[in-house]
């Protein structure tokens, strides 16, 4: 009954590449550190084939991503690409904001990333980069799939792709919609799924939804929320 | 009294030939009767057969299986609220359902249950029919107008481009029924030249009787003509009628409500009167002119001679024909006492259960009746104008559950690019075989 | 009359709706307000149009009446308190929702889930796309105005929810999958019922067919209603049966199979056009292939456990995964980023609705107004799952 090797699921050659992540890792959290808290509470002394705290193998961590497609790209941009990777069998190139653009102009128009799958952010506001804009592509011709990523600082307008594809339209309102990001060259940028008049972002990590409730009752009711 | 009613029933004329004023009222008011009594069977009968049609059981609580629906509807809408739109046009406002209403049943002044049995004869009966039916579109601009928004105003006008264009392709059917009646030929392609009439006549009764001589019904005359005229007519009668395939001013999901959003309670139970109505009349048209009016099928059939003392002097044939419409309410009245059997035995359903019960007993009572001699003579004709009539509404539920809806503009493609020239075809083709033949 | 016209590269592919107070009078052109509230517009969806008469000139959709939070409550929840909530994205397809969720997390943690807890979700997820092709089917011909076949669809649903309620308690949002595999087995004659489900529902399909396919009206209100050519699907990120009835053959259970579906053979069914008559040629042809899916995952149903060795906790190594599947409306994936928490840091949802309603405006632009409400039906989307 143990589990299967790690391998990924059996996918047409040219997918996502398995990305040599080591095979034969126990589906356990790999952090070696934290082998205690994935111990069941009510441990039983007798559990057979527990992994044992100390000496689990390191898991899956990001391998340097190699092959004409990012090595084409780091050749023409130099340390603009600063990080090209592949994590879990999925291919992703970290960018620098001001060559973005061109960068996914390259993937669109030479390397036939025809389809922009999704195109989203995530808020670290520790960081100073606080905004990671992420660009999911994919190549009906490669039947490939990978992601674009860039770093924003907060108020700095990450560039549309509207003019690459279509599909951005949406996509990059709601981004903005939910996280402020403003979109350079988007045609209509302007909040899709909250009412016009919203105030705040509220997938950004400093937004709280207790604190609206309170600003709301504060200024509509004038009393406490009590919340 | 009974004398008089009895020497009265034998005329062979109808009451407006007869010049007899009491006798036209009379038939007036049975005929406004009748036809309110089929508007509400057939909201029942659309609402169970759409229902049945769609897995589902349809109105079961208002009455036993939802019989006293029509009743409750009625109620309900009599006593709703009448809400008048404020910038409305109060007279128009008020005119158009009754324009609509009075239209649609002016137009029955004609129809032909029988040989004796309308109101009068007119010698331009169909065109009567035709003109006062076109008078109803007025009534439905009136609607939209006078509601002051300009989605009625769109529905109405929609409604009336549309009834406007199908008139045109009915108009042309109507004359090749009406180029048939004056052919000399019996039989269905008029080679057996045996027949005394043959004179082109307008009138209702004149038509069925024209049938009557040529010994076939319009509809076979000169297969497939008569066939082609005749789908012509059934197809352009629904567009004529606002009823589906062709109730695109009418639909719920379409963005135009229709001309009758504004009106509410008794007004709206006025148009919904007249459209029942003219469903009937256009309907009686249609059975008129091609599926021979009161005549029964193979009408020239007649069977060997029987003779049942004190009851039956005749064709066997005949004979059974004339029981067919005491079997037909005996078998209702079985169909009531078979539900009676399969309802649920609880205290709940104890009155439900009994007025079913009188229902079947007052439907075997009514076919008792039908036996009687005089009786059975007199409703012969009535019976069978009613059956075919019958089967045009149950094909328009049928209609209204099964197709989707025509978009307006191939709603118009349809009656001015397809009924428009066949309709012509057949007219030009009919002429030609009429005098050929 | 709707016909599509030639694409103009260079025309943008969104129009900006004027909506300046002129009122109807003041000039030929109108703007058309299809509210929230409307019988067609499946959902809370605002569709405003701008008409010159009859034909339309550019459409807007305003959306997010339905706007839950859904990614904000993900980073609040733990992995698995998060299983439940995706099931109320596309509440019709629920088992495509938590089976995608299920699959990125097991990505990211680098396991699978064991055979024969793939065959069963195979199994309830094709029968899940039935029901939610089902239901489209009834509501779009209800929009075009045959009323019957809903009910005839929605009678032949009942017999699919019925199996999930018995396998899962609940019948439309199922919770069905667990990280990490099924937590149920199934019940006692599962196979059987479904089989026999199978069997039941391949002659209702041609019902439906019957009634509809060769129906003068039908194929009139249909043919040439919406067109949208492939190269603009893709660039639009248009998936599911709109994509494939445009020509492009693309099926994620084919081109990158996951769950097991390299397993099973099925066709991809493909149109031609583009227009609204092949999208719903597509989706019956799916149907069956469905179908097909089902009685292959049944009599292949492999024996042994049903569920991974994961831990209780769940605390994924630091990192972001995308996973996609071919749901019944296509395409939906899931971008999860993980900190090494119990909690996800970022949940994305791609929703295929949502990308899809996109297109609505290309496809509207030049058809009727009474065209309008056929498109949106066309779409197939959920609002539960445009808006999240």
């Amino acid at each position: 009954m143990s589990e299967d090797t790690k391998a990924n699921p059996s996918t047409p050659p040219g997918a996502e590449k398995p990305g040599g992540t080591s095979a034969g890792t126990p589906a356990a959290p790999a952090k070696p550190a934290a082998a205690a808290p994935a111990k069941p509470a009510a441990t039983t002394p007798a559990q057979p084939a527990k992994p044992a705290a100390p000496a689990k193998p390191a898991g899956p961590a990001p391998e340097p991503w190699t092959g004409p497609l990012p090595d084409g790209l780091k050749s023409r941009f130099g340390s603009a690409i600063k990080e090209a990777s592949t994590y879990l069998g999925q291919n992703y190139l970290l960018v620098e904001r001001a060559y973005a653009v061109e960068v996914l102009q390259i993937l669109r128009n030479e390397e036939r990333f025809d389809y922009c799958v999704d195109l989203t952010a995530v808020h670290y506001p520790k960081k100073e980069l606080q905004f990671e804009i992420v660009w999911i592509l994919y190549s009906f011709s490669r039947n490939q799939r990978m992601r674009v990523k860039t770093q924003i600082k907060e108020g700095e307008p990450a560039p549309s792709v509207v003019a690459l594809w279509p599909a951005a339209n949406w996509l990059e309102r709601e981004c903005y919609d939910m996280f402020g990001t403003a979109f350079e060259g988007h045609p209509d940028l302007r909040r899709i799924l909250l009412p016009d008049g919203w105030k705040g972002f509220p997938l950004r990590k400093d937004y709280s939804i207790l604190q609206q409730d309170k600003e709301w009752v504060q200024a509509n009711l004038g009393i406490e929320s009590g919340q | 009294m009974l004398q008089y009613v009895s020497s009265y029933l034998s005329q062979p004329v109808t009451p407006g030939e007869a010049g007899n004023y009491v006798w036209a009222t009379v038939y007036v008011l049975v005929v406004i009767l009748g036809v309110s009594l089929v508007v509400l069977s057939m909201n029942w009968i659309e609402r169970k057969a759409m229902a049945h049609m769609q897995v589902r059981l349809g109105p079961m609580r208002v009455g036993p299986h939802g019989l006293l629906q029509p009743f409750a509807d009625a109620l309900k809408l009599l006593t709703k609220e009448d809400i008048l739109p404020a910038e409305a046009d109060k007279l128009v406002f008020w005119l158009a359902p009754v324009v609509v209403v009075v239209t649609a049943w002016t137009t029955f002044l004609v129809v032909p249950f029988g040989r004796t049995h309308a109101v009068t004869d007119m010698n331009i009966g169909i065109l009567f029919m035709l003109g006062v039916s076109s008078l109803g579109v007025l009534g439905i601009v009136m609607a939209g107008w006078a509601s002051n928004s300009h989605y009625p105003l769109m529905g109405s006008l929609r409604s009336s481009a549309q009834m406007v264009s199908y008139e045109v392709a009915m108009g042309l059917a109507i004359v090749s029924a009406v180029l048939m009646t004056s052919l000399h030929g019996a039989g269905i392609y008029g080679v057996t030249k045996d027949v005394a009439q043959g004179v082109g006549t307008l009138s209702m009764i004149g038509i069925v009787q024209a049938q009557e001589a040529q010994g076939t019904w319009f509809i076979f005359k000169f297969f497939p003509l008569g066939l082609i005229a005749f789908v012509i007519f059934a197809i352009a009668m629904v567009a004529e009628t606002n009823r589906a395939p062709f109730d695109l001013p009418e639909a719920e999901s379409e963005l135009v409500a229709g001309f009758h959003t504004e009106y509410s309670g008794f007004r709206w139970s006025l148009f919904m009167l007249a459209e029942y109505s003219a469903m009937v009349a256009v309907s009686s048209i249609a059975v008129a002119l091609w599926l021979g009016g009161w005549l029964r099928p193979l009408a020239t059939v007649h069977g060997p001679a029987i003779t049942i003392p004190h009851y039956w002097q005749g064709g066997a044939v005949d004979f059974a024909c004339s029981l067919l419409p005491a079997l037909i309410f005996f078998f209702l009245a079985l169909v009531c006492f078979v539900a009676v059997a399969r309802m649920p035995k609880l205290p709940v359903f104890r009155i439900q259960t009994a007025g079913l019960a009188v229902l079947g007993a007052l439907l075997g009572l009514v076919g008792l009746v039908l036996l009687a001699p005089p009786v059975r003579d007199r409703v012969q004709d009535v019976f069978w104008f009613a059956m075919k009539v019958a089967v045009f509404m149950y094909l328009y539920v049928w209609y209204r559950a099964t197709f989707p809806r025509y978009r307006f503009d191939q709603l118009m493609k349809v009656g001015w690019k397809v009924l428009l020239p066949v309709g012509l075809g057949v007219l030009i083709v009919t002429a030609i075989l009429g005098v050929l033949l | 009359m709707g016909t599509g016209e030639p694409r103009d590269r260079e025309r943008p592919m969104t129009s900006h709706v004027d909506l300046d107070n002129r009122t109807f009078l003041d000039s030929t052109e109108l703007v058309l307000n299809m509210g929230p509230q409307h019988p067609s517009t499946h959902g809370v969806l605002r569709v405003i149009l701008k008409l010159d008469g009859e034909k339309v000139l550019g459409s807007e959709c305003v959306i997010g009446y339905l706007h839950r939070g859904v990614e904000k409550i993900a980073e609040n929840r733990t992995y698995a308190m998060f299983n439940p909530y995706v099931d109320r994205m596309d509440y019709v397809a629920a088992v495509s929702n938590g089976l995608g969720y299920c699959l990125a997390i097991e990505k990211l943690l680098n396991t699978e889930a064991p055979p024969r807890a793939q065959y069963i979700r195979v199994i309830l997820t094709e029968l899940n796309r039935l029901a939610s092709h089902m239901l489209w089917l009834g509501t779009h011909a209800l929009d075009i105005g045959a009323i019957t076949p809903l009910f005839y669809t929605f009678r032949d649903r009942e017999e699919i929810l019925k199996i999930f309620e018995k396998y899962c308690g609940a019948r439309l949002t199922t919770h069905a999958f667990r990280i990490g595999g099924c937590m149920y087995e199934t019940y006692e004659g599962m196979e059987q019922e479904v089989l026999a489900f199978c069997d039941f529902v391949e002659p209702k399909i041609a019902e439906y067919e019957q009634l509809l396919t060769t129906n003068r009206i039908w194929v009139e209100r249909t043919r040439n209603v919406g067109v949208i050519n492939g190269p603009d699907c893709i660039a639009l990120g248009v998936t599911g049966p709109v994509l494939r009835a445009s020509g492009v053959k693309w099926d994620l259970r084919k081109v990158q199979p996951y769950s097991g579906y390299d397993k099973f053979e099925f066709d991809i069914p493909v149109g031609q056009n583009g227009d609204t008559y092949d999208r719903y040629l597509v989706r019956i042809a799916e149907m069956r292939q469905s179908l097909r899916i089902i009685r292959q995952a049944v009599a292949g149903l492999p024996a042994g456990p049903i569920m991974a060795k994961i831990p209780k906790i769940l605390k994924p190594p630091v990192g972001e995964v995308y996973v996609s599947i071919e749901a019944p409306k296509g395409e939906l994936g899931y971008f999860v980023v993980s900190d090494g928490s119990t909690q996800p840091y970022r949940v994305r949802v791609r929703p295929p609705s949502f990308v899809n309603l996109q297109a609505l405006d290309v496809m509207v632009r030049g058809q009727l107004v009474a065209d309008v409400v056929a498109v949106i039906g066309t779409l197939d989307i959920v609002l539960g799952e445009v808006d999240r």
